[in-house]
């Protein structure tokens, strides 16, 4: 599904190299969890594979199905079936939650030469996927983000996710700002999407999380590359011990 | 980067000047001799029948224009226009007065097929029955086709060109023309006032709804030929009225003035709508050829509890001068100012309203959103003033600004008067900018720059748009689109 190949990156225009020769690979339905201390590349790592401006990647691949990501314009990647769920997702006043939503599947939809979907559909759709993460009529009338809580943002990448069928799904630090209720139907919501054609990178700080969406892989993230590759007792680990035998120079 | 490379391939590939309205139809027109001059406004005055008290009229309006001065206190700057280098006058050839569509010359039918007008109307043209929408169409100068005259006629309504109101109803074309906007109002209207070429007339007797919306195309389409448009709505007691205006314009090399007048008359609980989509050509990237657009809009409610609402969609012309009003003379009366401005390469808009607040209770709302993008620079200039005797005034200004890019500027000059202690005015203003990270949210969800960037617009046009009819409002929303094309990368 997706590998990456000694990843370097670094931010466009201070020079400074965050990706330090980043080696992973995610088969198709695994759930891998990043772990790391602050300042490791963990959020980096997120907006590079998304096609955030701002990065230079100055070596290595993200292979997609074979195909290299790094090089598609973050709209095409979208349409090749990269998702990132923001740690802060944006407001956009005036646009409707729900007109945002068809926008976007459709561009997706038309750039793979497939056909806009009939109104019908999408009503359908939204209505059925909006329902299991308990979003209300409301939230999809709503400008998208505009006055939503922490929780209701989340819920909100979560519809989004759902909503477009990625392959990988990508989300980052989607556990912060969260209280435990919206943990769990945020992490429902994940779980209900996992697929043996779909893979997940959940980049998290805590193991609380990860009790609710079951890494098959655990990574620590350290300085820029992976430096340890476990089971979901890795995370348990971190959690007991912190990241002091990984800590990261930029760790302020 | 592939996806700077292809924003640049992008911006290249829609280049201003690439204009999509950039053709010119074939077709002959009498025109007037080039400059202006007592010569040139007899000429145009009796190309148009007119009576004699017209010319007078128009001649009167020539003599004061020669001591007036250009004003210079809007944020637009251009070359010194050359008046003399003007065609003032240019009629389509066609056999006069045509009574039906055969007798209309078919390249006109081709220009307005090419113009897109939509189904509805082109069904209008073609006489097809149970079409809703009556086209005045202003096509150079003259009224050519103008429909649904009977229907309309059943109640009592008139709708036809101004030159033809001249010639039917002299009287009220006498008691109200001039009435909203003096002949010497200024510099530019009373230009209008001794050249105008043509425009609509619409009244509205006592107690009627019009059944359909009135809508006019303008089109400019003769060289070097200043289009001076000349409009004049009355709408009598408890009556209602929706007029809507879109236009575009064939590209072309040498600047085109364009100084149009509306005039609209409310008399006691009437309503008049009036809405733009104006596209004019804008000029190409460097801002060379587009239309300059000086107009003089005003709304006069008259009567008692009458509302006039003005709602314009402002994305053409190199140069926007234009202030749609309302004074707001009748007790209880409402005037409203809905506005989209959008302005891309080297377009300049100075736009904005005024609401005068004459009689008691008076109110006024206005809507400002003004979208600046490219080298282009926007300014809202409003002014809301409150009268002495105008007890329990209220007027609402809010005027919000969008940049995209680091090359536009965007203004926002407010003037508040009020003379009256117990009057209420408030007036909100804000700027901002299409943020990097609103961007990269949509286009990480599909969508391209081009579209996100018209997405986020539309969001922040929303309130304005709201107010535009129906079709209108979804043609407007393609059009933003269609003018911040290229505006990013």
């Amino acid at each position: 599904m997706l590998e990456i190949k000694n990843l370097h990156a670094e931010i466009e225009n201070e020079g400074r190299e965050i990706l330090r020769g980043l080696d992973l690979q995610v088969k198709p339905g695994e759930v891998h969890a990043i772990m790391g201390p602050n300042g490791a590349g963990k959020s980096t790592l997120s907006h590079v594979l998304a096609g955030k401006p701002g990065y230079r990647v100055t070596e290595g691949a993200a292979l997609l199905d074979g195909v290299d990501i790094l090089d598609m314009d973050p709209a095409l990647r979208a349409a090749n079936g990269v998702f990132l769920a923001f740690q802060y997702p944006v407001e956009i006043p005036g646009v409707a939650n729900m007109t945002f939503l068809k926008a976007a599947l459709n561009a997706q939809r038309k750039a793979r030469g497939e056909e806009e979907i009939s109104t019908p559909d999408f009503m359908r759709l939204v209505r059925t996927e909006a329902g299991k993460l308990k979003i209300t009529q409301d939230m999809l009338k709503r400008p998208v983000n505009v006055g939503f809580s922490g929780g209701e943002k989340k819920r909100n990448e979560i519809l989004q996710m759902a909503i477009l069928q990625p392959k990988l799904c990508i989300l980052d630090e989607t556990d912060s700002g969260l209280d435990i209720d919206a943990l769990k139907v945020v992490s429902e919501g994940v779980n209900a999407l996992r697929a043996p054609n779909r893979s997940f990178i959940v980049i998290t700080h805590y193991q609380r999380l990860l009790d609710h969406i079951r890494p098959d892989v655990v990574h620590v993230l350290s300085k820029g590359r992976i430096v340890k590759t476990g089971g979901p007792e890795l995370a348990l680990e971190l959690e007991a011990k912190g990241y002091a035998d990984y800590a990261s120079e930029e760790a302020a | 980067m592939a996806a700077v490379k292809e924003t640049v391939d992008q911006v290249r590939a829609i280049d201003v000047d690439q204009y999509k309205y950039g053709f010119e139809t074939d077709i002959e027109s009498e025109r007037a001799r080039k400059g202006l001059g007592e010569d040139v406004i007899r000429f145009i005055s009796a190309k148009k029948n007119e009576p004699e008290w017209m010319l007078e009229w128009r001649l009167d309006a020539y003599k004061r224009w020669l001591t007036m001065e250009e004003p210079t206190w809007a944020r637009v700057h251009y070359p010194q226009i050359d008046f003399q280098d003007i065609y003032y006058y240019a009629a389509p050839k066609s056999t006069p007065g045509p009574k039906s569509l055969d007798e209309v010359d078919p390249e006109l039918l081709k220009t307005y097929e090419k113009l897109g007008i939509p189904l509805r109307e082109q069904a209008v043209l073609a006489g097809v029955e149970g079409a809703k929408v009556a086209v005045d169409a202003v096509f150079d100068s003259v009224s050519v086709v103008t429909t649904f005259r009977e229907e309309l006629s059943k109640h009592g309504i008139i709708f036809c060109s101004i030159s033809e109101a001249m010639r039917e109803h002299p009287d009220l074309v006498k008691k109200y023309l001039g009435s909203v906007v003096p002949v010497t109002d200024n510099y530019y209207a009373t230009l209008n006032s001794a050249v105008f070429s043509d425009g609509s007339f619409v009244y509205i007797p006592e107690g009627v709804r019009c059944p359909m919306e009135l809508s006019t195309y303008f089109r400019i389409n003769e060289k070097k030929t200043g289009q001076f448009e000349r409009t004049l709505i009355i709408a009598e007691k408890g009556s209602y009225v929706s007029y809507l205006e879109g236009c575009t314009a064939p590209q072309r090399d040498e600047n085109q003035l364009h100084a149009a007048v509306v005039e609209l008359v409310a008399m006691e609980d009437a309503e008049i709508k009036y809405s733009t989509v104006q596209n004019w050509y804008p000029g190409d990237k460097d801002g060379k050829g587009g239309i300059y657009n000086f107009v003089t809009k005003r709304g006069d409610c008259r009567g008692d509890r009458s509302k006039i609402s003005w709602t314009q969609v402002e994305t053409g012309s190199a140069i926007t001068w234009k202030y749609p009003s309302c004074i707001l003379r009748g007790d209880d009366s409402k005037g409203e100012f809905y506005s989209i401005a959008v302005s891309n390469g080297r377009q300049q808009v100075d736009s904005g309203t005024k609401m005068i607040h004459l009689g008691k209770r008076t109110s006024s709302r206005i809507i400002s959103k003004g979208i600046s993008a490219g080298h282009s620079q926007n300014t809202y200039r409003g002014q809301v003033k409150v009268n002495r005797k105008a007890d329990g005034a209220r007027s609402f200004t809010n005027c919000d600004s969008l940049l995209i890019g680091h090359d536009c500027g965007a203004h926002t000059v407010p003037y508040l008067e009020s003379g009256n202690p117990r009057a209420k005015v408030e007036h909100e203003a804000t700027t901002s900018k299409i943020s990097d990270d609103q961007l990269f949210y949509c286009i990480s969800r599909g969508l391209d720059p081009e579209e996100a960037v018209a997405l986020i617009v539309n969001g922040f046009v929303r309130d304005v748009l709201q107010q535009l009819p129906m079709e209108f409002a979804v043609e407007a929303q393609k059009l933003i689109g269609v003018s911040l094309e290229g505006s990013v990368g």
